[in-house]
């Protein structure tokens, strides 16, 4: 706790959930960020949760804009910035739809010209602010309000699209885990060029649990192997905090999914498939992780 | 022409007195804390202050503290009790 600092960027209170992980999200990277920072927020939860105009609750400059442009505003913005001499943070904060399926294309070219700034996935595996809608990040027989049965098809693997372009620095955290995610985006801030982090955010409405569940939810979907933490700097890759033991052993997956009234409906095979997912992505991380460190004895 | 522009300003209860949101009241018992810091750092709407105390206005019930206490010295009590 002594790291952290206490001062507060956002003020009481957001309009948010009770429980709601995205506001203890920008609670802590508004704190590793600082005062010199502006936010990039596309539609999602976040734009809605800041208050009511003329009020907002988020005390640092926040630019709200169109739904796909998140990151070609921050391209345009940190170019500004930088032109003039300024080396004010510049940070995209967006859930998973505006990610994964709205914004890609903007957060493609903004990895691939190189753009000094920081992408914040906040992932709540649906559509949340409009209800819970499908979106390309829900899990495979997750049930939501436009997939009654659960969903058929798999979640977009978007830490590799996000990989294979390249980016100085990117990460997964997790709510449950806020001094993980604290340090990680202290440290992506302190190295110029484009980066990124994907954090997953347990939303007590949309997956169908008591608001006082959420930090225990975030820390089964680790400990079980459904979310892997790790980080990559210049693709050097590391497991970090829980998930160094998930590695090694996991707790069962269904401890994470009969917690949550989403995946009531899921199926056997569903289960199998969201086991054999977790399974292969841990496998590739290891062995990947276990290349890596052959080679750096080899070198 | 002159051109307004939409911009909020931040000020504390942008969202009006979310503590009327409770139904359930956490209630810190201070004597058997051993101040770990886990409610305050868990809090998603930094509720409670360092030295642990719950700001009611703006507490919104969500429960959290209660769960992360290692101790269990934050007790929920119904609004209306």
């Amino acid at each position: 706790m002594a790291e952290i600092p206490d001062e507060e960027f956002i003020l009481k209170t957001t309009s948010a959930c009770a429980g709601c992980s995205a506001s203890l999200i920008l609670r802590y990277v508004t704190k590793a960020a600082g005062k010199d920072t502006v936010l990039v927020i596309p539609a999602c939860c976040t734009s809605v949760i800041q208050g009511v105009y003329p009020n907002t609750a988020v005390n640092v400059p926040v630019y709200n804009v169109a739904f796909a442009s998140a990151a070609a505003v921050a391209s345009g913005m940190s170019e500004a910035f930088r032109a003039v001499g300024k080396k004010t943070n510049v940070i995209c904060f967006a859930g998973d739809g505006g990610t994964v399926d709205i914004g890609i294309q903007a957060l493609s070219g903004a990895l691939e010209r190189g753009t000094d700034f920081l992408y914040i996935c906040y992932d709540n595996e649906a559509y949340s602010n409009t209800g819970m809608q499908r979106s390309g990040a829900t899990p495979i027989g997750a049930k939501t309000t436009t997939t009654p049965l659960g969903k058929n098809e798999y979640k977009k693997d978007l830490d590799a699209i996000v990989e294979a372009h390249n980016p100085v620095y990117m990460a997964t955290a997790c709510s449950a885990y806020p001094v993980d995610l604290y340090n990680k985006v202290k440290k992506a801030l302190s190295i110029p060029g484009p980066k990124f982090i994907h954090v997953l955010s347990p939303c007590p409405p949309g997956w169908r649990f008591p608001s006082e569940k959420t930090i225990e939810l975030g820390k089964l979907a680790v400990t079980s192997g459904m979310w892997l933490l790790y980080e990559r700097e210049n693709g050097k890759l590391t497991i970090t905090g829980a998930s160094k033991a998930a590695m090694k052993k996991s707790t069962p997956i269904e401890d994470y999914l009969k917690a949550q009234g989403r995946f009531r409906t899921a199926t056997p095979e569903d289960i199998a498939m969201l086991k054999e997912n977790s399974k292969r992505k841990m496998a590739r991380l290891a062995h990947e992780a276990e290349a890596q460190a052959a080679e750096a004895e080899e070198a | 022409m002159k051109v307004k522009l939409a911009i909020s300003k931040p000020t504390v209860g942008a969202s009006g007195k979310t503590g009327s949101w409770r139904t359930f009241r956490p209630v810190v018992s201070h004597e058997t804390c051993t101040k770990c810091g886990n409610c305050y750092r868990f809090c998603p709407d930094a509720a409670i202050d360092t030295e642990f105390n719950i700001d009611y206005d703006f507490c919104k019930g969500c429960g959290i503290c209660v769960e992360v206490c290692p101790k269990s010295c934050i007790k929920l009590i119904r609004e209306d009790e």
